[in-house]
């Protein structure tokens, strides 16, 4: 079924690697001039008419963010995840906020969380969930959750921390008898 | 009742579409309704503008119980993701164990044996019997019921025994892990579970009458939050909040999973779409739960095992890969994105839960031109969890 569809709109919008996952979802890559001609044709003519969710990964041993726009097609029972690869570079993408109005908060999540802009999208630039944030945006891979969690949040005084394997062996042996 | 102001022309709006308000003017106030406020749901917050007592624009606000679970799972295996997933949504985790747990078996290849799919059925209706009766006991006391909840709350109490005794905890269960489930049903739970639904019933009845019948409820609830049909596309409105408003949308029916196409269900709509339509859609959808935990229940495989051989799971690799498996749960389409690039770890989690499109862009929709005091009620009929929206 999702096989079809791709050779269909393969030569049309210039598409790229093909990924069938399961009889009723694929995968597939588009480029930025294609996204949007691409989106439409899949809302209008081929019944995907739900945004189920816009998202990021960030492939950053390959330079590149991939967005995932997942569109649901209700009536025939089928998802197709239309996949588009961002230079890390330059993370300006078009907005779709006027194909589904619901994609404005996943775009302003993405920009606070990525870093990746969707300068026409409203209200983009509000503070979503990180209010006052000034670090680079928390789910790039180079953001290390241990560190800040480290420099930000000062160690309770008194806290002792223990290896558990070392510790447990001093409890249960405390005179050095481990025969096990 | 009095007629209220043509909201499309005051108060004016600017060509990003939102309104000119000028607060100096002294015809409008800022008002917070939370994060502290008894109504609101869960820790988020809604920045209300109000023109005399009522709303003229809204701003959903969250952040407050933010703990990054997505970035947190880049950094733990497969199997240590599963304290975290269940955290993602109080009432009704099963979902999150449900979803994680699939996606992982597709992309490692997993299969589940048959028996373990039933009783994962079983488990998600157990959990959305209790998202719904936490959800009426809250849309009551929206509206000034407080007894509704008491009740549900006892019922809930005699579900989370069962979740207990299954799973051996009645909050966080963690019973569903990639290849099955953790355990078999203990010994006379079938019986001790047709206790519990029959005493639930009863309970629902009483609320039919006390909740339902009761003309302050009806009066403040029927025409509240009204969602026009064309906007579930729009706004990507799932669950009972779609089906309230005609769209027949249920991810049971509509693309079964686990057992559900083995069994007997027909999605539970309405027309009026308002959140008195919701509440009865969703006290309906309740008992065909409690119908289908005893399908489940008497058509279920007894013998067998419950989950598969896996390998080493502390070093477990999973290929390369992505993929998007959903449910549906008491609110709507809930769905985990998943991508692996071989590692021992995920690479990217992305959690889809219906609380994030319902209580942003549509609540906010829908905010404007409602009186102060049914905010809280229009809240609650989206029913929406803010973890969900800050995973």
């Amino acid at each position: 079924m999702m096989q079809s569809l791709y050779d269909r709109l393969k030569d049309r919008f210039n598409l790229g690697e093909f990924t069938g996952r399961r009889a009723d979802l694929a995968f597939v890559t588009v480029s930025r001039e294609q996204l949007r001609p691409l989106l439409l044709h899949l809302r209008d003519l081929e019944g995907f008419t739900h945004l189920v969710l816009l998202t990021a990964v960030d492939w950053i041993e390959d330079d590149t963010f991939q967005l995932t726009y997942l569109l649901n097609d209700r009536a025939r029972a089928r998802d197709i995840g239309v996949r588009l690869m961002l230079p890390r570079d330059d993370t300006q993408m078009d907005s779709i906020h006027d194909l589904w109005p619901t994609a404005a908060t996943y775009q302003r999540e993405l920009r606070e969380m990525f870093g990746i802009d969707f300068p026409d999208s409203p209200r983009v630039n509000e503070d979503f969930i990180l209010e006052g944030w000034v670090d680079i945006p928390p789910y790039r891979r180079e953001f290390d959750t241990l560190r800040f969690a480290r420099e930000t949040y000062p160690e309770r005084p008194g806290r002792e921390t223990h290896d558990p394997a070392t510790y447990m062996k001093q409890q249960l042996y405390p005179d050095g008898e481990d025969n096990g | 009742m009095a007629e209220y102001p043509d909201r499309s022309q005051y108060p004016a709006h600017l060509p990003d579409g939102s309104c000119d308000i000028d607060l100096s003017s002294g015809k409008y106030l800022k008002l917070w309704q939370g994060p502290n406020h008894p109504g609101i749901t869960g820790n988020m917050s809604v920045e209300l503008t109000v023109c005399g007592d009522e709303v003229v624009e809204g701003r959903t606000h969250v952040g407050y119980l933010h703990r990054g679970f997505e970035k947190l799972m880049e950094r733990r295996t497969f199997i240590q993701c599963f304290p975290i997933v269940c955290r993602i949504c109080v009432p009704e985790p099963d979902f999150n164990e449900y979803c994680y747990a699939a996606a992982v078996e597709e992309l490692a290849g997993v299969e589940v044996p048959e028996k373990a799919n039933w009783i994962r059925t079983l488990i998600l209706e157990m959990g959305r019997v209790n998202s719904y009766l936490m959800y009426l006991g809250g849309q009551a006391g929206a509206f000034g019921q407080g007894v509704i909840g008491q009740w549900t709350t006892y019922a809930r109490d005699l579900m989370l025994d069962r979740f207990e005794e299954l799973t051996g905890a009645r909050i966080y269960h963690m019973f569903i892990l990639p290849g099955g489930v953790r355990d078999d049903l203990p010994e006379g739970f079938d019986q001790r579970m047709e206790e519990t639904l029959r005493e639930i019933e009863s309970t629902l009845a009483d609320v039919h009458d006390t909740m339902f019948r009761n003309a302050v409820f009806k009066k403040r609830a029927m025409g509240l939050g009204r969602v026009d049909p064309a906007w579930v596309d729009e706004y990507g409105v799932t669950g009972p909040v779609a089906r309230a408003a005609g769209v027949a949308k249920d991810v049971r029916s509509d693309q079964p999973y686990l057992v559900y196409r083995e069994l007997d269900l027909e999605p539970v709509i309405a027309h009026e779409s308002d959140a008195y339509a919701r509440a009865d859609v969703r006290r309906r959808d309740l008992l065909m739960s409690v119908d289908l935990i005893r399908q489940v229940l008497a058509r279920m495989p007894r013998k067998g095992p419950v989950m598969a051989t896996l390998p080493n799971v502390l070093h477990w690799k999973i290929p390369r890969g992505e993929t998007y498996v959903r449910g549906e749960c008491s609110r709507g389409e809930y769905g985990y994105y998943l991508v692996t690039d071989g590692s021992g770890y995920p690479r990217r989690v992305n959690v889809r839960g219906p609380s994030y499109t319902h209580a942003m862009a549509l609540l906010e929709k829908l905010i404007v031109n409602v009186n102060i005091s049914d905010v809280a009620g229009l809240l609650v009929s989206l029913h929406t969890y803010p973890p969900e929206i800050e995973r």
